[in-house]
């Protein structure tokens, strides 16, 4: 079962992993944040994963997929390196977010749980993180980008590019 | 900061960031202290020349009334602004005026006193006494009267017993809960710790939803810094009473608003509610007594019991005291927080608040109460904003959430997307939620198709009141209010839908024929301009022609005609 895991996932992740079991174990009814912890550092939750999770935390692997496809806070596929989550919530809907969402898909040439084949996007539906004020709201990476215009949601990857490459670059000096 | 320095004004003016200032629509802010002016900043602009013109002369002479700024405007101080003149700030009274993660500066606002006086002063009858007196009730939806929870767990004797802060806010189109816990943490902390020495409990937990980690960050600098304070943890300020707050973040599922749900997820378990009795203040979080109360109800504890319930009753109605947090998006000019006494009516909420509708679109309907709140038009508008007179009306006052709709929305459109949302956040235990809300949602898909009979309104109806009625949860109870409501007061949309196989909002894509109307159209060439898919061919003086084959039914071009020409 490890092996399977190891071709996925690095060693480094695996073994933060481990930490993050052994540090919870004990407490009752860590499993909701073991799961949110490790999604953190493996980036998804994959069938031999939960399995492996359930092992080390001597619970039913059943009860551990139970939660992970309760919550959609969980991906059992893996995201691309910049997840764009397009808000689906009441307000950007009004003002166009179905439309951002099918054009954002169809620009990246991507369905919805596909990751575009570089591995860079992927797009998912977000329900409203509260800056309903700037709707439509699409989020790339860690950055907002607000008042979207519906027609021409490809722009704010422009900006996006610009902003991050900028970014890297001041790093360096 | 840099611009501070160069006027060699660092140590006299301190720069706060400071949460959203409530009046987005014109962002970014600054707001000017001791006189409260806020002011817009053009982040590229030129900012030492503005803050020049403006901080220098606000230091210099602070009595001056205005300052000049961008050609002269004249800036009035927030509270005469139109936005916050008819607002009565008690728990956001805080907000822009304190720096979140400075424990100090919540300090010297008066924070902590209503901890203080409850410890040394009061019995933790008294505090429940107070609290029922104030009549406040449960901000987080139902209104269920908080003084009375509190007695009811505070009366059952089984060890330990547990505090629950409710920062779910499940509802899309809601930001009040987020915004508290940003900018005045140390208000819902307070008021958490008061309702466990009332109840006796030494544990509380607050649960915060997946999509807010800038809360649970400002949550957690707020819960250290008051432990370091001996605000929290063991023998608070040595009155020999214990207190803890754990952070939980939640993992996304609307359902986990709902108070079982939450304390099955804070369990580590599927979020799905269950039946009641019994209630959680007997058998709550690991079967012992809990306590579950909404962020913005703790938020205001503080300031009951500092300033008395009398004080707190003297705003708002006899039945429903004190203020509410509305968050205003939509069609409204002004979007934003808003805090307002109740029972003021929904007219001057969305036009004098709200500053009316944004362009020079009609007004059409307002949605309260989130997803599963009902729609209302033009005639309730002055209807005031309590929770029994909207429960009349079938709409909730729900968490506080306001969307306005203009014509440009179409309203069977409007209640599709509620039932897609309740749909997928159903948690499937129960038939009527679970599978009739999937039918109606089918029946909704085939109307918007073009393909509704008239039968299909009946059995909307039917089904949609079944599904109230029969419902396991609050959920499911909820969720056809959206479609009843529509159905109500806008049936003359399902019908052009049904019977015209028309969209009058020009929403619904499948009901629109993308044809030009000869009468209406000016012959101005803008919507072959726009047309991203160059569908649309025109000639100088020619009526356009839009060629099927090409056109993807974007709209860009019924969004760019100014006559109503394209249908
Ligand atoms: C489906 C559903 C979702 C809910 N979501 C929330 C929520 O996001 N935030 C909240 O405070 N209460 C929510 N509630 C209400 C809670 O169950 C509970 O009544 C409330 O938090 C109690 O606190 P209060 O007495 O201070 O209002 C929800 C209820 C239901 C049925
Ligand atoms: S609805 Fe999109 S941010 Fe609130």
């Amino acid at each position: 079962m490890n092996k399977d895991l190891k071709k996925i996932f690095t060693e480094e992740q695996l073994q933060k992993t481990d930490a993050i079991i052994e540090q919870h174990k004990e407490i009752k009814g860590s499993l909701l944040i073991v799961l949110e912890k490790i999604q953190d550092v493996c980036g998804y939750l994959p069938l031999s994963l939960q399995r492996y999770i359930a092992g080390k935390m001597m619970l039913p692997p059943s009860q551990v997929y139970g939660v992970v496809t309760f919550y959609s806070y969980f991906s059992t596929t893996p995201k691309g390196k910049n997840v764009v989550k397009v808000c689906t919530g009441t307000a950007c809907y009004m003002k166009g977010s179905g439309q951002i969402l099918k054009k954002t898909r169809e620009y990246l040439g991507i369905k919805e749980g596909e990751v575009t084949p570089d591995g860079e996007y992927s797009v998912e539906e977000v329900l409203c993180p509260g800056v309903c004020g700037l709707a439509p709201l699409v989020i790339i990476g860690e950055e907002a980008f607000g008042l979207v215009d519906p027609d021409k949601p490809e722009d704010i990857f422009k900006q996006y590019k610009e902003n991050f490459h900028d970014r890297s670059g001041s790093d360096k000096n | 900061m840099k611009a501070l320095y160069q006027l060699s004004l660092a140590d006299k003016v301190e720069l706060v960031e400071t949460d959203c200032l409530i009046s987005c629509q014109e962002g970014p802010s600054i707001m000017l202290l001791p006189s409260g002016r806020v002011a817009q900043v053009n982040p590229g602009h030129n900012f030492t020349a503005w803050l020049i013109a403006n901080i220098a002369a606000l230091y210099h002479s602070p009595h001056r009334p205005s300052i000049s700024l961008r050609g002269d405007a004249e800036i009035p101080p927030i509270e005469q602004m139109g936005f916050f003149s008819k607002q009565e700030l008690v728990v956001m009274r805080n907000r822009g005026h304190i720096d979140a993660e400075n424990i100090e500066e919540y300090i010297a606002h008066d924070g902590y006193m209503a901890l203080y006086k409850v410890l040394t002063a009061l019995e933790p009858e008294d505090v429940i006494k107070e609290i029922k007196s104030s009549g406040l009730r449960g901000r987080g939806g139902a209104g269920f009267p908080t003084g009375l929870k509190w007695e009811e767990t505070r009366g059952y004797k089984t060890n330990p017993k547990y505090v629950i802060c409710n920062g779910d806010e499940g509802d899309p189109g809601a930001f009040m809960d987020r915004s508290l816990m940003e900018s005045d943490p140390h208000a819902i902390i307070e008021g958490m710790a008061i309702c466990g020495y009332a109840i006796g409990a030494p544990q509380g937990y607050i649960y915060v939803r997946a999509e807010y980690p800038l809360a649970v960050k400002m949550l957690q600098t707020a819960i250290d810094n008051a432990v370091k304070k001996n605000l929290l943890g063991r023998n608070i300020m040595k009155s020999g009473f214990n207190f803890n707050i754990g952070i939980y973040p939640g993992a996304g599922a609307f359902v986990c608003g709902e108070s079982t749900a939450l304390m099955f997820s804070i369990e580590g378990k599927r979020g799905m509610p269950r039946i009641k009795p019994p209630r959680s203040a007997e058998a709550g979080l690991w079967e012992k007594p809990t306590c579950l109360n909404n962020v913005e109800t703790f938020a205001n504890i503080p300031q009951i019991i500092r300033r008395g319930a009398d004080w707190f009753k003297s705003f708002g109605t006899p039945e429903s005291t004190g203020t509410k947090v509305f968050s205003m998006s939509g069609a409204v000019r002004n979007v934003g927080l808003v805090e307002v006494p109740m029972g003021i009516t929904v007219r001057s909420l969305i036009f004098d608040i709200g500053g009316g509708i944004k362009g020079n679109a009609k007004f059409k309907a307002v949605q309260l109460g989130g997803p599963s709140g009902g729609c209302l038009t033009e005639e309730h508008l002055d209807i005031p904003i309590t929770f029994d007179s909207l429960q009349n009306v079938g709409s909730m006052m729900g968490s506080g959430g306001v969307v306005v709709m203009d014509d440009t929305n179409c309203m069977v459109d409007v209640a599709r997307f509620f039932t897609q949302f309740s749909v997928d956040e159903s948690c499937g235990k129960c038939v009527p939620c679970r599978t009739g809300l999937s039918v109606i949602l089918s029946i909704l898909e085939k109307i918007i198709m073009g393909n509704g009979v008239p039968e299909d309104l009946h059995e909307l109806e039917t089904l949609a009141l079944h599904i109230q009625k029969t419902s396991h949860c609050g959920l499911g109870q909820a969720a056809p209010n959206p479609v009843l409501s529509t159905l109500r007061y806008f049936r003359h949309e399902y019908e052009a839908h049904i019977y015209d196989k028309r969209c009058p909002a020009l929403v619904c894509t499948d009901l629109i024929h993308f044809e030009i109307n000869a009468d209406n159209c000016k012959k101005c060439g803008l919507c072959a301009k726009v047309c991203p898919a160059g569908a649309i061919s025109w000639q100088k003086k020619e009526m356009p022609v839009i060629d099927k084959i090409i056109c993807t039914k974007c709209k860009s071009c019924i969004r760019a005609c100014k006559f109503e020409a394209i249908y």
